[in-house]
């Protein structure tokens, strides 16, 4: 999929916050509709949504987790029809689009989820959503011109380092499922300088910084430290989990590993919305647990180049393919 | 140990209660799967060999593996996966098997995942604060003393919510997992 | 009128019909139906005894017209006719009933479903059987030319069989030079001898032969007729050079300002002019103009080409020929594609200068490659001390190609070799399984274990160049399981090659539709019969051979071209060719001149008379397609052996259960449960 101009642009969403953007993500919801707003598109909220399960309620009960997601699914029609539904938190995007995947690929599954719908009264017949996530809508729908004309104080400065995380490419959202570009092209519109981050799709732990914390401290370790053998002066995310896992368990990982990493992550409305001008106290800049100041002021300021590695690029050099 | 339970092995259930697992017939071993996994390290298995072990009718010891619990759920095996099998959705059907089996009654993984699932089906939400507390005192209470530091950090940062939030209508939501829970448990 | 007496025979074929379909019943419940004097199973109605059955019953039963009920009538269809023709039957009336693609093998699970439908596909052929007509096939001369396609290794050894007989041959190359992807490998496994050394003595042969036209930088755009009289038409693509000036001398391509990377030759790892030569051992030896990289079609400046060309062979305004030509037969060996790397983004081609494609390789090993036959890094000058081969590159891998490429882990086995000869590299293998079937190919793969290359087993998961630990910086990182270990490792390498699949021809499926034949799902040609007629396709005078056919070595390509040339001068020999006599024909006495017919033709087939004011069919040209036959707004086109009335006749002895029967009596196939 390549980034539209923004032609399927639309005023309102419906939209799933997931429960992460009443707790620890709440900057990310807060920034989210503020940067909608400069936009102009809003979000309309499932009324009564409930959890989607995470990853946890699929260990146990593999039927009723897809019944419980697919409740969310089911209201949601009930309340806008066949309008996009729009979730800002990959965990959620996946089970959603998930749940609404295999129901349709599943004539068995998408069976007996419908007989535990109807004890509720509701009903959901697969395909009826379209579900995105919210770096999608914004990526497809606004486009990255109309995003552009709307920086008015540029990121100019500041390397970032774009960290997709799993679930928003896996395991097929339309994107490259590896190495997809849409969140460095769009960070580079707001002015920032993107550094090559080839852990941009790998795995922050999930879960496991509760349960398996040594497995999960390393898998964060290899994330944050490829990120600054890159020299990038911060993380940008789309996942609650993503930014909960680096932010606040980057102290564990430096006393486990003895280390000495602070690299804050920040998510990328955040970043948009100090493009378009936001206030960054509007924006919950500085609930974040390693701080983002230091980083933030070098926005301004020209960026030192400093390539990790230098690359030969003398007449003995081979011809490079093309990415095309 | 055979465990035939309606007379189906492991190897079965798994392919039948998996979407799209009846696949895992076609595994050619080829370890992308064993290669791609960010937890490789942790696990007695990895997934190519549980999934070996799973054919070769090692129940007992497939049930007792580690390995589904360490799944981070990336999905870098499925996508990866030749023969596009859904790896990870297998993993949860394992978990789901072990815990049903009574081999992971009471772990960290499985504590956390009904704690997890005891909020969801209380409040119809997650409830970071409850959950955390619940889990590190009954079963970590010496990793709880660091994680008391970690929720104040947030707590200090606004971002942890002090009460639960409860959806308005609970009764729909406890009927429909009910069902599905009847339907589920019919199956087996 | 003589009495109508049809002949049913129920063919067992072993298990493949009778383990599914109820034959016995079913040849009972056909001597039921009307007309029907004799019918009969049997084990093998395809085997000797099985078809002198059907000739006596002709003989001593006075048979009208014969229904043979077993397989595709691809497979033995002209078996039944002979036999018919053998007993004095006219064999076009006789049909054939397909009740094992279309019955047993399709519903094996359904016994009574499936003797069901065997039943109605037996009804509706004994009611169609009884609307054919005698036909007396159409006789042809088969012209002497050949025409292949693809100047490969496949291509050039089914024209020098073919010119080497004493027949002409036109040899059409997409390509300004012969010679294929084995012009640009170095080495050939398992003997490990020079592939230029064994290829070019052969290209050199071809350009020279007096029986062979060598049509270069040329491709087919139109394909008409039919066996023994193709009519082919192909644009000869504009070289800019005059090639009876031209003596090849090469201070063109020296003089040339404009360089671009060459992904042809030189598999994008190397440089060439804008006019240039592929290689030094191109046949023809005359040079070519890229017209998209020449600074002349940019700005009309430079020309420094012309300045220096002693013999003034330089032709600007050179435009493309088209050539028209007739050939009895065409072989296609048309080649295969390389897998493109950059689909698996988990490999990093493209974005890690290291990491290169098998064909790259080939290139950089060569000693008429960019670097000379070094083996070194992209920065051009550092030899790896570390390599790793990564096995099944978009083969077996349901996402890409689901089949094996057949010729990568001898590939691998010869890398792995060339690596360790010019660099003493460590040399890693990642396979899923090391296939090294025939000759000699196992003692190479034994050879290079004794020569130390590691062998993993295991794909590879991903190439990276994140670094976890110290000893990984500045390294590619190949991460796999180590199934026999049953760990995850990480190889820390220089180098990685990709040994990628072997595809169709990006335009397979186009060149297929041209010249009439079938192409799997991939896009691999489609042989007449995969076991017993491996070169012929199901248009007959086309044949294929080499890569085009499906993933193969060099031995193999060869064979098959050798395969394809016998084939054509077997019918080169008869000299002339029976053509089905299954051809539109227009009731000229009804016909009102309307010409929509005209037009719709896609073989030209049909003249309108301007004096008569009708259109009529020309016999040898007509396909026997049908689109005039519907197109006709006054229905007075009759497809001969396909008319309306047998057509009908035949639906209504398909459904010969329904409609009469208000009981539900229509058995509805389940579908397979999901």
């Amino acid at each position: 999929m390549t980034a539209a101009n923004g032609n399927g642009r639309k005023d309102n969403y419906l939209y799933y916050p997931g429960c992460s953007q009443r707790a620890t993500s709440r900057a990310y919801e807060k920034s989210a509709k503020l940067v909608g707003q400069a936009l102009g598109f809003t979000l309309e909220e499932i009324n009564d949504w409930n959890c989607c399960g995470a990853t946890d309620y699929f260990s146990v009960n593999v039927l009723p987790a897809y019944s419980l997601v697919a409740r969310n699914l089911s209201l949601a029609v009930e309340q806008g029809g066949t309008r996009d539904l729009v979730a800002p938190c990959s965990a959620c995007f996946l089970n959603l689009r998930k749940t609404d995947t295999n129901m349709g690929k599943y004539p068995k599954l998408n069976k007996q989820v419908n007989q535990a719908l109807a004890a509720g009264n509701l009903h959901y017949d697969p395909g009826t959503l379209n579900i995105r996530h919210l770096l999608d809508v914004i990526v497809q729908d606004i486009g990255f011109d109309t995003i552009e004309a709307r920086v008015t104080k540029p990121l100019t400065g500041l390397r970032v380092a774009p960290y997709y995380g799993c679930l928003i490419v896996r395991p097929d959202a339309g994107y490259n499922t590896e190495y997809p570009t849409h969140l460095d092209e769009l960070l580079t519109r707001l002015g920032a300088t993107v550094v090559d981050f080839p852990m941009k799709t790998h795995c922050c732990g999930g879960h496991m910084t509760q349960i398996g914390e040594d497995v999960a401290l390393e898998l964060i370790r290899r994330l944050v430290h490829n990120a600054a053998e890159y020299d990038a002066d911060m993380i940008v995310t789309l996942c609650p989990m993503c930014q909960l896992n680096l932010d606040a368990y980057q102290g564990q990982v430096n006393s486990h590993f003895n280390t000495d990493y602070r690299l804050p992550v920040l998510f990328f409305t955040q970043l948009m919305g100090l493009a378009f001008g936001i206030k960054p106290g509007d924006l919950d800049i500085g609930s974040e647990i390693i701080p983002a100041d230091a980083a933030l002021a070098k926005i301004g300021q020209e960026a030192e180049t400093k390539p990790r590695q230098a690359v030969r690029r003398d007449k003995n050099a081979l011809p490079m393919p093309s990415l095309d | 140990m055979p465990n035939t339970p309606n007379g189906h092995t492991l190897y079965q259930r798994v392919m039948a209660e998996t979407p799209g697992g009846d696949t895992l017939i076609t595994c050619l071993q080829c370890g992308t799967c064993g290669g791609s996994c960010p937890s490789a390290a942790d696990m007695d298995a990895t997934p190519r060999r549980l999934f070996a072990m799973l054919m070769a009718g090692m129940d007992d010891e497939v049930l007792k593996s580690n390995t589904p619990w360490y799944c981070v759920s990336c999905y870098f095996c499925m996508v990866r996966c030749p023969q596009n099998i859904p790896i990870t959705e297998i993993m949860y059907t394992l978990k789901q098997e072990a815990i049903a089996q009574k081999y992971f009654d009471r772990n960290p993984h499985t504590d956390w995942a009904h704690s997890f699932i005891g909020y969801v089906e209380q409040y119809g939400r997650g409830f970071e604060l409850g959950l955390a507390t619940r889990y590190h005192l009954t079963h970590n209470p010496l990793g709880a003393v660091k994680k008391t530091g970690l929720m104040f950090d947030l707590a200090r940062k606004g971002r942890v919510a002090m009460m639960p939030e409860r959806i308005e209508n609970m009764p729909q939501l406890t009927a429909i997992l009910t069902e599905a829970k009847r339907i589920a448990g019919g199956e087996k | 009128m003589t009495e109508n007496r049809v002949g049913v025979y129920i063919c067992h074929c072993g298990h493949n019909i009778a383990g599914t379909v109820d034959v016995e019943e079913v040849a009972l419940w056909a001597a039921g139906l009307p007309h029907v004097a004799v019918s009969r199973d049997y084990k093998f109605m395809c085997s000797s005894l099985g078809q002198e059955l059907v000739e006596a019953d002709i003989k001593e039963q006075h048979l009208t017209h014969v229904v043979v009920a077993a397989c595709s009538p691809h497979m033995h269809e002209p078996t039944f006719r002979q036999a018919c023709e053998r007993a004095g039957l006219n064999p076009y009336l006789f049909e054939m009933a397909n009740i094992r693609e279309h019955a047993s093998w399709v519903h094996p699970n359904d016994r009574a479903a499936a003797t069901d439908k065997a039943k109605a596909i037996i009804s509706g052929s004994v009611r169609r059987v009884l609307e054919l007509s005698p036909l007396e096939p159409l006789r042809a001369p088969i012209h002497e030319t050949t025409l292949v396609v693809g100047g490969g290794i496949a291509g050039i050894n089914t024209a020098l069989e073919i010119a080497n007989a004493g027949h002409p041959v036109v040899l059409v190359e997409r390509e300004p030079s012969i010679g294929g992807h084995m012009a640009q490998f170095d080495k050939t496994f398992p003997t490990l001898d020079c592939a230029a050394c064994i290829l070019t003595p052969k290209m050199f042969e071809v350009g020279m032969h007096p029986n062979i036209k060598l049509l270069t930088y040329s491709e087919v755009e139109q394909v008409d007729g039919y066996v023994g009289n193709f009519t082919v038409r192909i644009r000869k693509k504009a070289r800019k050079i005059n090639t009876e000036l031209c003596t090849g001398c090469g201070d063109c391509w020296g003089r040339c300002p404009a360089k671009v990377v060459d992904n042809i030759y030189e598999a994008g790892i190397g440089y060439r002019t804008a006019i240039y030569r592929q290689f030094p051992q191109a046949v023809p030896k005359y040079p070519v103009i890229d017209v998209e990289t020449c600074i002349y079609y940019k700005n009309g400046k430079c020309k420094a080409c012309e300045k220096f060309c002693p013999t003034g062979a330089i032709d600007f305004d050179q435009e493309d020929e088209i050539i028209l030509m007739q050939a009895g037969n065409i072989v296609l060996a048309t080649g295969y594609d390389l897998f493109d790397a950059r689909r698996i983004p988990a490999y990093g081609y493209g974005r890690l200068a290291n990491v290169f494609t098998s064909m790259e390789f080939e290139r950089l090993t060569n000693a008429t490659g960019p670097t000379g036959g070094k083996v070194v890094l992209r920065d051009g000058v550092t030899a790896p001390e570390s390599v790793a081969i990564i096995h099944c590159v978009g083969s077996r891998d349901k996402n890409y190609n689901v089949y094996c490429s057949a010729t990568c882990c001898m590939a691998a086995l010869k890398f792995a070799h060339l690596v360790k000869e010019k660099t003493n590299a460590e040399v890693y293998n990642f396979y899923i399984d090391m296939r090294t079937a025939f000759k000699d190919y196992e003692a190479f793969y034994i050879r290079l274990m004794e020569e130390g290359t590691h062998f993993i087993r295991g794909r590879v998961a991903e190439v990276t160049d994140a670094a976890r630990i110290p000893g990984e910086e500045g390294k590619l990182i190949v991460q796999a399981e180590d199934t026999l270990v049953g760990k995850q490792r990480r190889i820390p390498v220089d180098m990685v090659i990709l040994m990628g699949a072997m595809e169709p021809k990006d335009d397979a499926k186009e060149v297929a539709y041209r010249f009439g034949i079938g192409c799997s799902e991939a896009g691999f040609f489609t042989e007449r019969h995969p076991k017993l007629d491996p070169v012929a396709t199901m248009s007959e005078g086309i044949f294929i051979a080499g890569a085009c056919q499906g993933p193969k070595d060099i031995p193999a390509t060869v064979g098959q071209g050798a395969a394809a040339a016998a084939r054509v001068l077997s019918l080169i020999g008869q000299g002339v060719v029976e053509i089905e006599p299954v051809r539109a024909v227009i009731d000229e006495s009804r016909c009102s001149g309307c010409r929509i017919c005209n037009n719709l033709c896609p073989y030209n087939a049909i003249d309108y008379l301007e004096e008569e004011g009708v259109s009529r069919v020309n016999a040898a040209l007509c396909k026997g397609c049908g689109t005039c036959v519907a197109a006709c707004p006054s229905q007075v086109i009759q497809g001969q052996h396909y008319t309306f009335d047998s057509l009908m006749s035949q639906i209504e002895g398909l459904l010969y259960d329904v409609g009469n029967n208000q009981n539900g009596h229509v058995r509805v196939m389940e579908p397979e449960p999901v």
